[in-house]
C-alpha cells in the first residue's frame, strides 16, 4: 500500500468539481482512497482522518492531493486520472458558454409560447389524444383545425363550446382540408385565388368543388373546414355557424358556398338560418340521394356567379377500349368523393354495397383482417379513408398500400369488370399516386387480360393544374395504364356504371367529354 | 389574437403529429412550429383517466386559478419559537418529512434522526433505549409515541424533518392569505440530525440552537417585524437569490448571506451578549443551508396557496420520508399519492458510494414544487457539477420544466433565460402527456442511522405519484 500526497499553488476549483475530480481517480486502478480538496482546515483535518500525513504549510489557497494505491503503479493512474479530469474541466471552462442545442416544445401549450403569431394550430396526432392538445390550443387563443379521425364526440363537443366562448374556430375533429389566406391545410389543392369563400363540413367534397371551380376559372378565398360530425344532432353545427360568420365578415370574400353531406335536420335547419342571414350569398350544396351531384352543383354555382360552364375533361385510355359487363368495384381515399360515386352509379346499376352504405342494408360485413370483405358482394364502393381503416394506418391518400393490394384482388375476380378508383393531388397528399398506382393498374388489367376478361379502371382526379404533383404528367402515367381520367367525380362514376353495364363509352353519361386541353 | 385576423392572409401555424403534415405547410413557404410530440404515459394507471381529467372544462381555469395564487404568495417572516408552542408538541410527539410513515416502514436516517430527537428532547438516555421505545411506540412513562408529518401542521423540514417540541421553528406568514407555515432551523451540513446522525455533536449543536440561536433570532425577529421595515420579506430575498445563482435548494448561498444582511442591524441591537450575537453571526454565515430553511416554508405557504381548488391538477406538495415519495394535488385536497422513493443519482462525499445512500428524503421538494430548485437549474451554473451535468444540461432542464407547469413567476425570474420566471405549477396532466418528471435537486443521506450526508445529487418522483392522482382527479370530475 502506498500512499501519496502533494499539494499545488495556484488553481482553485469549487468543491464539487473537486469532489468529481476525486471520483475520477478513485475510479483509476488500484486506487484505494483518494482526496482532491483544497487545503481547507476542515479537508486538512478530514485527509488527516483517513490516515494521511500533510506538509506543514499547506494552506486553504492550496489544491490539496491525497492518494492511496495498492502500488507505485496506482498512485501514477490516480495521478493521471486526476491530470485528465483536471484538464477536461478547464477546457471545459473554455469551450463552455454554448447554450445547447434548444429542445423543440413537446405539447401545443409550450409550442404556443415559442409561437405567439401562429393563429392556427393542426392536429394530425391519435384520436384520444387530441383532447389535449386542441385544449392548450384554445386555452391559448389559437385556431385549431383537428385532421384526426377517432376523436370522440363528446371532446368534439366540449372543444367547439370551449372556442364558441372565445370566439376561436375548431375545424373538425376529421377535417381533412383547409385553405386560409392561400395556404393549404392537410389535403388541399393549390387553387387559384380569389373570391369564393367555402365552408366545408366534407373535406374530399370540398377537393371536388374547389378544383372544379379552379378548372372553370373561379378562385377561392378560403377553405373552412368543419368535420364529418359537424352537422349532426349531437354537435349541432356550431364550428358551421363560426365559419359562416368569419367567412361574412371577410372582405375578400363575395360569396359563400356551404357544401355538405346529409345532415340533422334541426342542426341543417339551424345553420341555413344563419347563413340566409348572412349579408354575403351562400349557396348551398347538400350532397345526397335525389340531390344534385357536385359537378351539377358547382355548375348551379357558376350561373349564379354569371360565369360559363367549361366542359370538364375526360382524357381517355390508351389503347383498345373494349368493355366487359360485370360488376363495379370502387376503391376510394375520399370519402364524399365514395358517397357521390354511390348515389351516381347507384342510378344505372342499383343496389351498391359499402363500408358506409347508402342505407344499412347496404352495409358490407365487417372488415377482415383490416380489409373490405368484397368478394361475392356484388357492385361495392368502399371508402378507405374511413375510421376503420385508418386505425394504425396512414390515411391512403398518403399510404396508398392498402388500396393496391385491393385492385390486384378486385382483378383476380373473375365476376369484377370495372374498378373505379379516385387519386387525390395537391398538398399533403402522395409526391407521385400515378407513379405508384399507374404499374399496378397495368398489372391488373394484365391480370383480367390473362384470365380472357376485359378489366376496366377508371380515375377519379381531384386536382388542378398547379398541383404540386404535376397534373398532366399523373394523367399521361395513368392513361398510358390504361386507365380512364375523368376530373369530374361525378362522371367518372357515371362512366364507370356505363362500363359494368357492358355499355360503350358514349352512351351512359349525361355530360359530353372533350379531349384534354393539357397536352398528355 | 382575434377571430377576424384569422382570415387576414396565410397565418403561422403550429403542428403536432404527422411530420408529414407540417412539411406540406413549409413546402408553401409557411411558418411553422413542430410540436415534437409523443403519446402520453401509458402504464401503470387507465389513460382515460387523463381523457376524463382534460375533458373536464373546470381543468384550464382550474390550474390558472391555481398557479395565480400560487404567484400571489407573499411569504414574510414574523416569528421563532419552539415547536411547543407553534405546534403545540408535547413529549412523544414528532414531526416528520414526507407523507405519513410508521417506524417499522422507516429508512435508516428517518429513524436516526428520530433516535435523536428522543435522546435530545431527554425521552431516552442512549440510541437503543430510543429505539425500544421508538418501536413499541411508548414512552419509558406508558405514554404513547406518535409520528406525523410536518404537512399536517403547516410545517416542512429538510430531509428526515423531524421537529420535536424543543426545537425552535420559523414562523413564516403569507401576506395575501394570511396562511401560516412553519419550519425548523438549519443545523449545517455533515453530521446533524435531518440527515440521520444523532451523535453528540449533533446533540451539542441542537442544544445550543435551542439554547441561543432560536431566542437570539426570536429578539431580532420580533423587534424587525415591529419595526419600520416591517418583516423580513422572503419572497423578495428568493427573487434575488435567483439572479445571483442560488436556485434554492442544493445552493442557499446568496439567499444566506441577503437574510444576515437583512437580521443583523436588530441583531446586534438585541441587547444580547456581543459574545452571542456572534455566535449567531458565525454560525449562519458559515452555513450556506441556513435560508433553505427559510425558502422552504416560503415555497409551503405557495403550495398552500393553490390548495382546494376543485379540477386543478396543479400539485401543492411534493415530499419524500426515505421510504415513499408523495405529492398532493390542489383538486384532491389533502390526499397523498405515493410511490416508492427513488435514489438519487450524483456525487457521493469522500469515503462514500452508492451503496452507502439512502432513496430520496425529505421535505425540501417544496422548493421545486414552488417552482425553483431543480426547476431552475438554469440560474444556478456554479452547482451543475454538483449533478454530473453541465451548463447546457441546466438550460436544457429548466427550458423542459416550463412544459410541465402551468405558470412563470415573474417574481423568480432567471436571467440566462432572458428573466424568464420560474417555471411554476407543476400539473399531473402535463407530466403524464410528455412523461417529463418534475428535476429535483437533493442532498443524500446515508441509509444507515447515525451516518449523516453521504452526497447529493438529481431525482425525480416515482411516475406512479402521478398516475394514482389523474384517476383521483378524474374520480372527481364532474359529469
Amino acid at each position: 500500500m502506498t500512499d501519496h500526497v502533494d499539494t499545488r499553488q495556484g488553481v482553485y476549483h469549487d468543491s464539487v468539481t473537486l469532489l468529481r475530480i476525486a471520483q475520477a481517480a478513485s475510479a483509476a486502478p488500484g486506487i484505494l482512497a483518494a482526496q482532491v480538496a483544497m487545503a481547507t482546515e476542515l479537508n486538512v483535518e478530514l485527509t488527516i482522518g483517513l490516515g494521511f500525513t500533510i506538509p506543514e504549510g499547506t494552506g486553504p489557497q492550496d489544491l490539496l492531493i491525497a492518494l492511496r494505491g495498492e502500488d507505485q503503479a496506482a498512485i501514477g493512474a490516480g495521478l493521471a486520472a486526476i491530470d485528465t479530469a483536471l484538464s477536461a474541466v478547464e477546457a471545459a471552462a473554455h469551450t463552455g458558454g454554448g447554450f445547447g442545442a434548444v429542445a423543440p416544445p413537446r405539447t401545443v401549450r409550450a409550442a404556443a409560447l415559442a409561437a405567439p403569431d401562429a393563429a392556427v394550430v393542426l392536429l394530425t396526432v391519435p384520436g384520444p389524444y387530441v383532447i389535449g392538445e386542441a385544449m392548450d390550443a384554445l386555452a391559448a387563443g389559437r385556431h385549431v383545425m383537428i385532421f384526426s379521425d377517432n376523436v370522440p364526440v363528446e371532446h368534439e363537443i366540449l372543444l367547439k363550446e370551449t372556442a364558441a366562448r372565445t370566439g376561436l374556430l375548431v375545424m373538425g375533429p376529421d377535417c381533412g382540408t383547409a385553405i386560409i389566406g392561400g395556404l393549404g391545410l392537410g389535403f388541399a389543392n393549390a387553387v387559384q385565388p380569389g373570391r369564393v369563400g367555402v365552408v366545408a363540413a366534407s373535406g374530399t367534397g370540398a377537393q371536388q368543388l374547389t378544383c372544379l371551380l379552379d378548372e372553370a376559372g373561379v378562385g377561392i378565398s378560403h377553405v373552412l373546414g368543419l368535420g364529418g360530425r359537424d352537422l349532426s344532432g349531437p354537435v349541432g353545427g356550431r364550428s358551421a355557424e363560426r365559419a359562416l360568420t368569419l367567412l361574412d365578415a371577410d372582405p375578400g370574400t363575395d360569396h359563400i358556398v356551404l357544401i355538405s353531406k346529409p345532415a340533422h335536420p334541426a342542426t341543417a335547419e339551424r345553420v341555413l338560418a344563419v347563413a340566409s342571414g348572412l349579408s354575403t350569398p351562400v349557396t348551398s350544396v347538400l350532397l345526397g340521394a335525389g340531390l344534385p351531384d357536385i359537378t351539377s352543383s358547382v355548375e348551379s354555382v357558376l350561373g349564379t356567379l354569371g360565369r360559363p360552364v367549361p366542359h370538364w375533361a375526360h382524357w381517355p385510355a390508351a389503347g383498345p377500349a373494349d368493355t366487359t359487363p360485370g360488376l363495379l368495384r370502387g376503391l376510394f381515399s375520399g370519402g364524399t368523393l365514395a358517397d357521390e360515386a354511390m348515389l351516381v352509379a347507384g342510378e344505372l346499376l342499383g343496389d351498391i354495397r359499402s363500408n358506409i352504405p347508402l342505407r344499412p342494408e347496404l352495409g358490407l360485413p365487417p372488415s377482415v383482417g383490416g380489409r373490405p370483405p368484397l368478394a361475392g358482394t356484388g357492385h361495392a364502393v368502399v371508402d378507405l379513408g374511413d375510421d376503420e381503416f385508418t386505425r394504425g394506418r396512414a390515411h391512403p391518400m398518403i399510404d396508398p398500400s392498402l388500396r393496391l393490394e385491393l385492385l390486384h384482388t378486385q382483378a383476380a375476380d373473375p365476376e369484377v369488370a370495372t374498378v373505379l378508383l379516385d387519386v387525390v393531388l395537391g398538398h399533403g397528399a402522395e409526391a407521385d399516386p400515378a407513379g405508384r398506382l399507374a404499374p399496378e393498374i397495368r398489372q391488373a388489367r394484365q391480370t383480367a387480360a390473362d384470365d380472357g376478361r376485359q378489366l376496366t379502371v377508371v380515375v377519379s382526379l381531384c386536382g388542378t393544374s398547379s398541383d404540386p404533383q404535376g397534373r398532366s404528367a399523373q394523367i399521361s402515367a395513368l392513361t398510358a395504364a390504361g386507365a380512364h381520367v375523368f376530373l369530374s367525380n361525378a362522371a367518372a362514376a357515371r362512366f364507370a356504371a356505363g362500363t359494368a353495364l357492358g355499355s360503350d363509352r358514349d352512351t351512359a353519361h349525361a355530360h359530353q367529354y372533350q379531349p384534354a386541353k393539357e397536352s398528355v | 389574437m382575434t377571430i377576424a385576423d384569422l382570415l387576414a392572409g396565410p397565418p403561422a401555424v403550429i403542428s403536432a403529429g404527422v411530420d408529414l403534415m407540417a412539411e406540406a405547410l413549409r413546402s408553401q413557404a409557411a411558418t411553422v412550429t413542430s410540436v415534437d410530440w409523443r403519446p402520453p404515459v401509458s402504464e401503470g394507471y387507465d389513460p382515460a383517466a387523463l381523457a376524463a381529467v382534460l375533458a373536464d372544462p373546470r381543468t384550464v381555469a382550474a390550474n390558472a386559478l391555481a398557479a395565480s395564487r400560487m404567484l400571489a404568495t407573499r411569504a414574510v417572516l414574523i416569528d421563532v419559537l419552539p415547536a411547543s408552542e407553534a405546534l403545540g408538541l408535547t413529549p412523544g410527539q414528532f414531526c416528520h418529512a414526507g407523507p405519513p410513515i410508521t417506524w417499522e416502514r422507516a429508512s435508516g436516517p428517518m429513524r436516526g434522526a428520530l433516535i435523536g430527537a428522543m435522546i435530545f428532547e431527554g425521552l431516552a438516555a442512549d440510541a437503543v433505549a430510543a429505539e425500544t421505545m421508538l418501536a413499541a411506540g411508548t414512552l419509558a412513562d406508558g405514554s404513547p409515541i406518535s409520528l406525523s408529518p410536518c404537512h399536517h401542521h403547516h410545517a416542512v423540514g429538510p430531509m428526515a424533518g423531524v421537529i420535536s417540541p424543543s426545537m425552535w421553528l420559523f414562523r413564516l406568514q403569507d401576506v395575501t392569505t394570511g396562511n401560516i407555515a412553519y419550519c425548523s432551523l438549519n443545523e449545517g451540513l455533515g453530521k446533524v440530525l435531518r440527515y440521520g446522525a444523532y451523535s453528540e455533536e449533533v446533540l451539542v449543536r441542537l442544544r445550543w440552537m435551542t439554547a441561543v440561536l432560536g431566542p437570539a433570532l426570536a429578539v431580532a425577529v420580533r423587534a424587525r417585524a415591529v419595526g419600520a421595515a416591517g418583516p423580513v420579506d422572503i419572497t423578495a430575498i428568493i427573487g434575488q437569490m435567483v439572479q445571483m445563482g442560488d436556485e434554492g435548494h442544493n445552493r442557499n448561498r446568496a439567499g444566506t448571506l441577503m437574510f444576515l444582511r437583512e437580521l443583523l442591524p436588530d441583531l446586534i441591537s438585541s441587547g444580547l451578549p456581543a459574545a452571542e450575537v456572534a455566535e449567531v453571526a458565525r454560525f449562519v454565515s458559515g452555513n450556506d443551508h441556513f435560508f433553505l430553511n427559510l425558502v422552504m416554508p416560503a415555497g409551503k405557504l405557495m403550495g398552500d396557496a393553490a390548495r382546494d381548488v376543485p379540477g386543478s391538477s396543479v400539485v401543492t406538495a411534493m415530499a419524500r420520508n426515505g421510504t415513499d415519495f408523495g405529492i398532493q394535488v390542489s383538486g384532491t385536497g389533502n390526499r397523498w399519492f405515493t410511490g416508492p422513493a427513488n435514489y438519487p443519482q450524483g456525487l457521493f462525499l469522500a469515503g462514500f458510494t452508492a451503496d452507502d445512500a439512502n432513496p430520496d428524503i425529505g421535505d425540501s421538494a417544496i422548493t421545486e414544487t414552488m417552482g425553483i430548485g431543480g426547476l431552475v437549474m438554469a440560474t444556478a451554473p456554479a452547482i451543475v457539477r454538483l449533478v454530473g451535468g453541465a451548463v447546457p444540461d441546466a438550460l436544457a432542464t429548466t427550458t423542459r420544466m416550463y412544459e410541465i407547469t402551468v405558470a412563470e413567476n415573474p417574481a423568480f425570474p432567471v436571467p440566462i433565460l432572458e428573466f424568464r420566471g420560474a417555471p411554476t405549477g407543476i400539473d399531473v396532466t402535463t407530466v403524464l402527456r410528455t412523461g417529463i418528471l418534475p428535476q429535483i435537486n437533493t442532498g443524500m443521506a446515508g441509509r444507515r442511522p447515525g451516518t449523516g450526508q453521504v452526497g447529493a445529487g438529481l431525482v425525480t418522483p416515482p411516475m406512479v405519484c402521478f398516475t394514482q392522482a389523474i384517476e383521483a382527479l378524474a374520480a372527481a370530475v364532474v359529469e
